[in-house]
Order: C-alpha cells, then structure tokens, then sequence
C-alpha cells in the first residue's frame, strides 16, 4: 500500500482509511487529538513546545490588523506611499518591516466611487497574514467561502454593507499564493487627521472589503448582521 | 480534485453570522492554539510543501471536511502528511505516544525557538524561475481549461470552461499541481477577469470576478 501510495498520490485518498476520520465514525475530540498530535511530535523531535508557545504569542499579540491599518493609513497621508503601494505592495509594505509568512507577495487593490474590492479564498482559507494576522473564523468557514463570488451584495449586506447598484464589485479569489489587501477609501471628515489618528477607523474587515472604514466618531460595529 | 473544498457558488450553506470583529478572540479554544501551532511548525521541516499540505485536507471524505471545524481539518491534514511522510505510524498517532526510540532524521530541521524569529520573518516566497515561458499577455481573452484532475488544482470548478480576460502577468510561481506531489517548479501565473454574469448569470450585473490562474490552466479564447 506503502508503493501504490507514493506511485499514485492522487489516488492516496482511497487507500488510507485506515488512520482518516470517516463521516460513519464519530468524530475524535478535537482537544485529545491535538494532545495526542502534539505530544507523539514533541516525543519524536519534530516540534519544540518552546518555539510553539512562542508562535501562538506573536500571532496573538504581534501580527495582527493593526499592521495593515498602519499600511492603509500611511497611503492615505502619503502621495508617493500611495503610488508605491498601487505599483509594488510587496515592496511598500516590506519597507513598513510587515514581513514574512502569508506576506510574501502582496498586492493592494483600492476602493473608489466606482469600484468595491472583495477578498476570498474559496479553495481554502489563504489571507495576508503579515498585513490582518489570522484570518476570523467566519472568512474560513463555508458559508463565506462559497457564496462571496457568486453573490457578493447578499454577502455584503449580512455586514450591514450596502453599496450603489452602479458600483462594481471586483471579488479577488484568492487561488494562488498572490495576497490581496482591500485599500478602503478614506472616510470624509478627516483632513488634515494624522496617519495614526487615520489608523483608528480602519477596521480589519474594511480591509477584506466586507465593510468600509469607519467614519469618525463612529465606533467598530458590534452589530455585524 | 472536485472535492468538498471547492466551495465557490454553493447554495443552501447557510448565513455568515460573522463574530463582532471587537469581540471574536483569535483562537476560540486552547486545542486550536496548538493544532495551529504544531502544523505551522511541522511544515518548517521541509517535509512538504504548502500544497501538499492543502491538499492532504481536500483528500478527505466531502461530509468528514465539510463537518470539521477549520483547525480539525488542518489536524486531519497534517496526520496524513506525518504518515505519508513516514515520521509516526497510525498506532503512534492513536496512542499519542511514540513507539520507537529513535528520533526521524526530519528532526534535524526542528523548528527551535533559536530559529523561529527568521524563519517567520523570511516566510516562503513561491516565485521560482519559469519553467516554460508565458503564452498569454495582459489583455488576452483565455479559457480556463474543463478538466477534472484527481490531483490538486487551483482552478476552481466554477470558473471552469469560461472565459476571462488577463489583467496582470504575475512572473512565475510554484505551480500547485505538480508541488502537491513534491514537484517543485516555477510557471507563468496570472491574473485573470471574469464578468459576473458570465459565470453566474445576469442576476450578476455589476461583478467581476478576479481569479489568480497558472498558464496551463488555460487556453487561448
């Protein structure tokens, strides 16, 4: 079977039932499997419990939204950040020391009059994590997964977002390892406002494109339906 | 593979109920903390690439994905990444306890925390140098190819068949389809525009669908 499996890795899938979940089995606690998974790794040397902790922290408290707002707050203030941004965000963003995983290759697609910006990944869960951290539990599951590129309005609406019939909505389907950040457009209300005063009204989801950024005074929506 | 987690343009799935973004912690439980945590880990032993390991949780059974929570599936996948991989045994698995006292050679690329910091911070960049050259340029009209592969793929189900137009030539990317099988090469990759209507009908007025889509999933149109 060992063979027919490393021959034939498309077809692994029917050979190895043996250790998979199937759906006429119950399924295993979660919290037991990911002891099990974590001490069996440990045992063996492939992961160091040290190093885990410390992941679990920096995602926790280091890599997270606030970094893309910094991002979309600088090209609101900046002319030249801006234009940066529009031709190479890898490199504009790179330049802000937002780096690594899930960032790699970045690109920035900007809200107007005229246009919406969107972001999914409909094959899995891909998002720009140096830029938005993890993604929520809502862009991953499926209900947002399979019905943001067919009918966007209907997806947006359930955010409280409604836009303009002319308006077009661009859905970016996330397929490759290319990473997508909605630009929101800059609330009206806020000239001559900082980068970090500007920094304060862009939500996370604002730049996924299922909100837009929040006006001033406004404060982040608790009522999400 | 036409599997469970090709989801674009399902029906009857349900509503969003998105989580207040104020309010929805990063992880909702301790176990999803180290199910991530292990498997961000695990990949760095250079064992597998991230399509195999994509690929690894869409080769589950449609109803066992679609039932899974997200981190259950990203267990489901990486115990069929340790075993095809050869590093632990479906007893060692059950048991959580290893059999044998010697360590796997993989062990030796163990992500430390000595060598966290620049392994997150170098990431892993998917540009490689292009194996054939690009055949499309920007603003050519090209056909996403009808295929049904048992491999993985990145072109979705739902653009399959139709028509688009390249907006933006990406360089070359690893391709997906041959890495899931350990088969590391660069290929052309683009940005491809699909009119809503076109896909799903003219209920879709006013929406654009932008697909990242690699040179040999498509034809000329």
């Amino acid at each position: 079977m060992a063979d027919t499996e490393k021959n034939h890795p498309h077809d692994a899938g029917h050979h190895h039932h043996h250790h998979d979940q199937n759906f006429t089995d119950p399924p295993p606690d979660p919290a037991l499997r990911a002891m099990a998974l974590e001490s069996l790794l440990v045992e063996k040397g492939l992961v160091d419990p040290a190093a885990l902790n410390q992941l679990i922290e920096t995602y926790e408290t280091k890599v997270g939204p606030r970094n893309g707002a910094k991002v979309v707050a600088q090209a609101w203030t900046d002319p030249d950040f801006h234009d940066w941004l529009k031709k190479d965000a890898t490199a504009a963003i790179h330049s802000m020391d937002f780096t690594g995983r899930q960032g790699e290759h970045m690109r920035v697609v900007e809200n107007t009059d005229a246009v919406h910006n969107l972001v999914v990944c409909t094959l899995c869960s891909c998002y720009p994590w140096a830029v938005l951290g993890l993604p929520p539990t809502w862009y991953k599951a499926a209900p947002y997964r399979a019905r943001a590129v067919s009918e966007p309005r209907a997806v947006l609406e359930e955010f409280g977002t409604t836009l303009p019939d002319d308006v077009e909505i661009r859905v970016w389907d996330s397929t490759s390892e290319m990473r997508y950040l909605v630009l929101p457009q800059r609330p009206e209300g806020t000239e001559g406002w900082s980068a970090e005063e500007l920094a304060a009204l862009v939500t996370r989801n604002s730049m996924i494109g299922v909100e837009t950024a929040l006006a001033p005074g406004q404060s982040k929506s608790g009522d999400a339906a | 593979m036409n599997g469970a987690h090709d989801l674009g343009g399902t029906q009857s799935i349900g509503a969003i109920n998105p989580e207040a973004e104020t309010e929805e912690p990063l992880f909702h439980s301790e176990w999803e903390r180290r199910a991530f945590a292990v498997t961000v880990a695990t990949g760095a032993l250079g064992q597998w690439s991230i399509d195999r390991s994509r690929f690894a949780r869409e080769r589950q059974h449609p109803v066992d994905y679609l039932r899974n929570s997200y981190y259950e599936n990203w267990m489901a996948g990486l115990e069929t990444l340790l075993l095809e991989a050869g590093l632990v045994t479906a007893e060692e698995l059950k048991a959580g306890k290893s059999m044998t006292s010697e360590k796997p050679a993989a062990s030796q690329n163990c992500l430390t925390l000595e060598k966290l910091e620049s392994v997150l911070k170098a990431g892993s960049p998917a540009d490689r140098p292009e194996s054939t050259p690009p055949r499309f340029t920007v603003g050519d009209r090209v056909r996403v190819k009808l295929v049904n592969p048992k491999g993985h793929i990145r072109s979705p189900r739902y653009v399959r068949g139709h028509v688009g137009v390249v907006q933006e030539f990406y360089g070359s990317h690893i391709f997906p389809d041959r890495s899931a099988e350990g088969d590391i090469f660069g290929a052309p990759l683009y940005n491809v525009r699909f009119e809503g209507r076109d896909l799903w009908g003219d209920s879709a007025e006013s929406q654009a669908l932008y697909i990242d889509l690699w040179d040999s999933y498509l034809d000329p149109a």
